[in-house]
């Protein structure tokens, strides 16, 4: 077993008086892809600054691939590569420019021209950096991370904005990271990225983790499933939910229309069906929904927008 | 599709690549900027071929008008790109995280700070050329020989190096808008006030100390003396040096990357 590639315990964060990351602990297996999900001023990119030697814990500590990212920043940093929530260019640098450049740093960077080539570049090679489109910047952003073959790559929202061919290419050139023995450290608001994505998933709220595991962990295990469906008004959802495994409810949101919350196994499935037959009720449009990652999102951090 | 191997092969370049690397860049995007230019050639080369030609304008007084004007003017050419043109390209690096995502590349900040001098040096040599060639094709006559070049080569670097730090000092405190302010506030004032063009003696006798100790003064009036002929001045050496350290000492404290 290899050692974790970032190694994150109770770290805090503050920026004055506000508390950005509090008590956030997290690991990275080393060639995983990992993703943080959570909502806007979660405390994600302060979190991945820290790791990438930007700030100094207010307390905590952080290990990148064993080493510490403020004391041992020379040594890392031509391991790591970063890409940045935004920015991080010169306004009038043109777009193959600046990765020639940051190349240039590297002892034994990516080849140039199928870089460009993956990432769509190759057409606003020669814009400057402020008359790229915002997806066009994060393309760049994504190629200045993995130009110089790093072991860790930690991207910040690496796909926001992109458009869906982009996001494909995106993705591809991320599994592909992984698959070449590169760790992978992202943060995204896309549930379906994540899922696809990450081996394992780190849910953040107010600076702490709220949640975690696998995408298959996260949406059956502690999710509530739901099963619906329509019957004749007024049955008797007291010994519905007798009948029904421990740990599910039921209840008639509707007239005539019933909702089971729970486990969903197929055992709840039969049970009702079983039930609904000894009312002497037929069950239509019986629906089984599995939550999805959006819903345990949204579940775990509030369904209100909060600033 | 190309195929591309992803495979980690992680290091550095040298460090005397990565500062070729990054002079080379900054070099470029200095030159590829209008205004930036106007500021290092065209206004120092107009001044040159203005002061010259228009005889009564601006006492500079006694000795040959091109004489005095010359090293002036070098003074500026120095001032415009050490201190203006560091300080608000500084500025936006940091505005726009330039400096931010440098810090994660495996250029460590020294080397950072190496390419940048190296860049300014680059564009001051071309510069000092062009003035000197100018300068030379309208009648400059200056004297000293190869003394009076060491000298001139000695002041410029220590001018340098005082204006940037100070430059530097302005970029990593102030918000970019108010650096670009500042920094072409400071060009023309110590333009107008600062003994570059005119020479220190034509200044009113009470603002003489004040004016011998500002960084231009130090440097334009050192230029103009050695270039006449005269022996290099330890006191202008000592304000150049005193600016450099002070600044340098300030600018490591406070500068802040983001
Ligand atoms: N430089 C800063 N100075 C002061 N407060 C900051 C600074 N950076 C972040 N914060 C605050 O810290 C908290 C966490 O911010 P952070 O940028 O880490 O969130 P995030 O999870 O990355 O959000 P987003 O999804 O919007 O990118 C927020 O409340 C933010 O306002
Ligand atoms: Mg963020």
């Amino acid at each position: 077993m290899t050692a974790p590639a970032v190694k994150v315990r109770d770290l805090v964060m503050r920026y004055g008086a506000t508390t950005a990351v509090d008590g956030l602990s997290l690991t990275v297996e080393t060639g995983t892809i990992t993703a943080i999900l959570g909502p806007n001023g979660a405390g994600k990119t302060t979190t991945m600054e820290t790791c990438e030697g930007y700030r100094r814990p207010h307390s905590g500590t952080v290990r990148v691939l064993g080493l510490d990212p403020l004391a041992q920043h020379r040594e890392l940093s031509p391991r790591v590569g970063v890409m940045l929530q935004s920015g991080g260019a010169w306004s009038a640098v043109r777009a193959e420019e600046m990765l020639r450049y940051v190349a240039s740093l590297h002892a034994s960077p990516l080849p140039f021209a199928p870089l460009v080539e993956r990432l769509g570049l190759g057409s606003c090679g020669r814009t400057p950096y402020r008359r790229l489109s915002g997806g066009q910047q994060k393309r760049l952003g994504l190629a200045m991370a993995v130009v110089g073959r790093p072991e860790l790559v930690i991207l910040d929202e690496p796909t926001a904005g992109l458009d869906p061919q982009a996001r494909r290419a995106a993705w591809d050139l991320i599994e592909q990271l992984a698959a070449s023995g590169v760790t992978v450290l992202l943060t995204t608001h896309h549930m379906e990225e994540a899922e696809r994505l990450a081996a394992f998933i780190y849910v953040v709220d107010r600076g702490r983790v709220v949640s975690s595991g696998s995408p298959a962990e996260l949406t059956s295990s502690g999710a509530r499933n739901t099963i619906r469906f329509r019957a004749a008004p007024g049955l008797d959802t007291a010994s519905l939910a007798a009948a029904l495994p421990a740990g599910c409810t039921a209840h008639e949101y509707a007239p005539g229309a019933y909702q089971v919350d729970g486990p969903v196994t197929p055992q709840t499935l039969a049970t009702v069906t079983s039930w609904c037959a000894a009312q002497g009720v037929m069950p239509e449009s019986l629906a089984v929904e599995r939550h999805t990652l959006e819903d345990v999102f949204l579940q775990l951090t509030g369904r209100e927008l909060r600033s | 599709m190309t195929s591309l191997d992803l495979s980690p092969a992680p290091g550095a370049q040298p460090l005397p690549h990565m500062v070729a690397a990054h002079a080379l860049m900054e070099t470029r995007l200095l030159l590829r900027n209008g205004e930036q230019l106007l500021l290092a050639i065209a206004i120092p080369l107009l001044l040159l071929v203005g002061g010259a030609e228009a005889g009564g304008l601006i006492d500079l007084g006694p000795g040959r008008r091109i004489d005095v004007l010359t090293p002036g003017v070098l003074a500026l050419a120095v001032l415009s790109t050490s201190f203006t043109s560091l300080a608000i390209a500084t500025a936006f690096e940091r505005r726009y995280g330039v400096l931010k995502r440098l810090g994660a590349s495996p250029l460590p900040r020294s080397g950072l700070l190496l390419g940048k001098v190296a860049s300014l040096l680059v564009i001051e040599a071309v510069q000092l050329s062009l003035i000197a060639a100018l300068a030379l094709a309208l009648g400059w006559r200056p004297s000293g020989g190869v003394y009076a070049v060491a000298a001139v080569g000695l002041l410029v670097t220590l001018g340098t190096s005082a204006f940037a730090a100070l430059g530097l000092l302005m970029a990593g405190t102030l918000r970019a808008e108010a650096t670009l302010a500042a920094a072409n506030l400071v060009y023309v004032v110590l333009l107008a006030a600062g003994a570059v063009v005119v020479p220190l003696a034509k200044y009113p006798e009470w603002m003489q100390p004040v004016v011998a100790a500002l960084p231009s003064g130090a440097l334009a009036e050192g230029l103009r003396e050695v270039t006449a002929g005269a022996p290099l001045g330890w006191q202008r050496l000592a304000v150049l040096a005193c600016w450099s350290a002070g600044a340098a000492a300030v600018a490591v404290r406070t500068f802040r990357w983001e």
